[in-house]
């Protein structure tokens, strides 16, 4: 039961984290000192992170560049993956990093001011780290679609105002 | 020409959809909140649409059988036992229609015989009466309460039973109230009929849409019903694939022969690339067990709930709606009319309800207020609507 009121909960802020505790209540039939404490909860459980706004950053006039990098590295005894990732998502410039399966073994996004600044942080900070063997650096060119939410939606809604 | 000794006299005096004068004022108003809209704000599936595209690329443009791909009709009947435990052959007992709309008027044309009466609750879908009166028969309706939670009662339907009685609409989860009816509601129906020749045709185009845990049961699977059942369901809700204009009818082999002729001399077949498309939806259905269906029930009972607090502050007494999407709060408090009501809150706020008469006579003093809207936009009509509300105190 709880857990599925989590999982609502969850749900409910995913999609719009504005959502105060009293309208999940009313959404999910639950007193909101309850839906208060779940959340509190998932927070402690660092299952909530951060509730931030999705920003489309192409529409805004500022300079940025965005790369999706692939990285081949040598796990490490003991640390496998996870120390070498560290040292790689320690950089201000690192966004986002992934393990993955396939060619390659961590994908880093990384953001700069510009392309040079990119491509000097690519070849000065990431590439000399010791137990990085490669690096292929990929420019976003657009972004269509991110996490479920498509960028230019062109959908209005087109229904019949009234049907029966 | 004088038209009007030309045209059925029969049909020209059945009046239009009483909706129709809301839909002009809304269409032309900017800003507008329709909780009008008796269809999905969901769009359907891209690997529907993908499929459909997909079966014309193919060059499959061509008619199918009368009844509707053979695959198609495995895939409907499976899903048909695995979500509701009826069993239809795909061979002599389905076939696939141009919405359930047409299995509506397919129904009733198959059974009804000039004078023949056909029960119907009321409130109800504005289609049935018509139906009944294009088909020939005489429609009479049965009238439900709220105090009932708008179910079908078996004295209800005692009492309205005739001779000439020969069928009885069973149109649950139900619109315009969003009622269901529950086992051991059907079963009480089910002992009316009984002995009777009165055939059903049950009406199950919302059986996915239900809230509180509560599964939609079909009559067919009642002890003994199954005989006497038409059952109709489609895609348009539980896939959100109105467009499309997919639907089914089911019974039994010698009912469906006779509204199946009816199909292939008016209809030919169901639109092929929509059953291409509806064979899509059935099978990621059953592959995903459903996601996409459990994503819009709970975002629907979300809705759903918004709506019931939001009356609750208003003091508009509204039974809990466990079906469709649909509430049909009671606005007698205002002292208006369901028509009053719907225009003054249209025009003063901005906000589009269906006066409950557009569903028959006892839907005076009752709206129908969709909640197959954005999230938000319920939030935001139901902050307009309390402010309509609190100036009658």
């Amino acid at each position: 039961m709880i857990r599925d009121l989590e999982l609502s909960i969850l749900e409910i802020l995913f999609n719009d984290s504005r959502t105060t505790p009293a309208q999940i209540a009313v959404m999910t039939g639950h007193s909101e000192e309850e839906v208060s404490a779940v959340i509190r909860s998932l927070e402690a459980q660092k299952i909530i992170l951060k509730y931030p706004a999705m920003i489309n950053w192409d529409r805004v006039e500022i300079d940025q560049v965005e790369a999706v990098i692939e990285v081949r590295v040598t796990p490490q005894r003991d640390e496998g993956f996870d120390a070498i990732a560290e040292q790689i998502y320690r950089f201000d410039e690192v966004s986002s990093v992934y393990l993955m399966s396939g060619a390659y073994d961590l994908m880093v996004t990384v953001k700069a001011k510009n392309m040079k600044s990119l491509a000097l942080f690519v070849a000065e900070k990431l590439s000399t780290l010791d137990h990085v063997l490669s690096t292929a650096t990929h420019f976003v060119l657009k972004k269509y679609k991110l996490e479920g939410v498509i960028f230019e939606e062109r959908r209005k809604d087109e229904r019949l105002v009234i049907s029966p | 020409m004088n038209y009007d000794r030309i045209l059925n006299a029969r049909i020209s005096a059945v009046p239009p959809s009483g909706i129709r004068k809301f839909f002009d004022v809304v269409s032309t108003m900017k800003d507008a909140i329709s909780l009008g809209v008796g269809e999905p704000d969901f769009t359907s599936q891209w690997t529907v649409n993908d499929a459909a595209i997909y079966s014309m690329r193919q060059g499959r443009t061509h008619y199918t059988a009368n009844a509707g791909l053979l695959e198609l009709r495995e895939a409907a009947c499976a899903y048909l036992e695995e979500r509701f435990g009826v069993r239809y052959d795909p061979r002599t007992e389905i076939f696939m229609t141009v919405g359930a709309s047409e299995g509506i008027d397919l129904a009733l044309r198959a059974l009804v015989e000039p004078g023949d009466e056909v029960l119907m609750p009321d409130p109800s879908y504005v289609s049935y009466s018509p139906g009944v009166v294009f088909a020939g028969g005489v429609p009479k309706p049965v009238v439900t309460r709220e105090e009932d939670e708008f179910r079908l009662t078996p004295e209800a339907l005692r009492a309205a039973v005739t001779p000439r009685t020969k069928a009885l609409i069973l149109p649950y989860p139900n619109n315009p109230t969003g009622a269901i009816m529950e086992k051991a509601h059907l079963e009480a129906i089910a002992d009316v009929l009984r002995g009777t020749d009165i055939i059903v045709i049950s009406d199950e185009i919302y059986a996915e849409l239900t809230y509180g845990g509560r599964r939609h049961v079909s009559f067919a699977s009642i002890d003994g019903m199954r005989e006497r059942t038409i059952t109709l369901n489609g895609f348009s809700k539980a896939f959100a694939m109105t467009g499309w204009r997919m639907g089914y009818a089911c019974a039994p082999a010698e009912i469906l022969r006779v509204m199946l002729k009816m199909h292939q001399y008016t209809i030919l077949c169901a639109p092929t690339a929509g059953q291409y498309a509806a064979l899509e939806a059935l099978r990621t259905g059953r592959e995903t067990d459903y996601a996409y269906v459990k994503e819009m029930v709970r975002t629907y009972d979300r809705r759903r709930r918004i709506m019931l607090d939001a009356y609750a502050q208003m003091g508009l007494p509204c039974f809990e709606p466990r079906g469709a999407f649909y509430t049909f709060p009671c606005i007698r408090k205002t002292g208006l009319t369901s028509q009053a009501f719907a225009e003054r809150l249209l025009m003063e706020q901005k906000v589009a309800c269906v006066p409950g008469t557009a569903f028959g006579e006892s839907g005076e003093g009752y709206v129908r207020c969709s909640y197959a809207t954005a999230t938000d936009k319920v939030i935001e009509a139901m902050e307009r609507m309390k402010t309509f509300v609190r100036q009658f105190g």
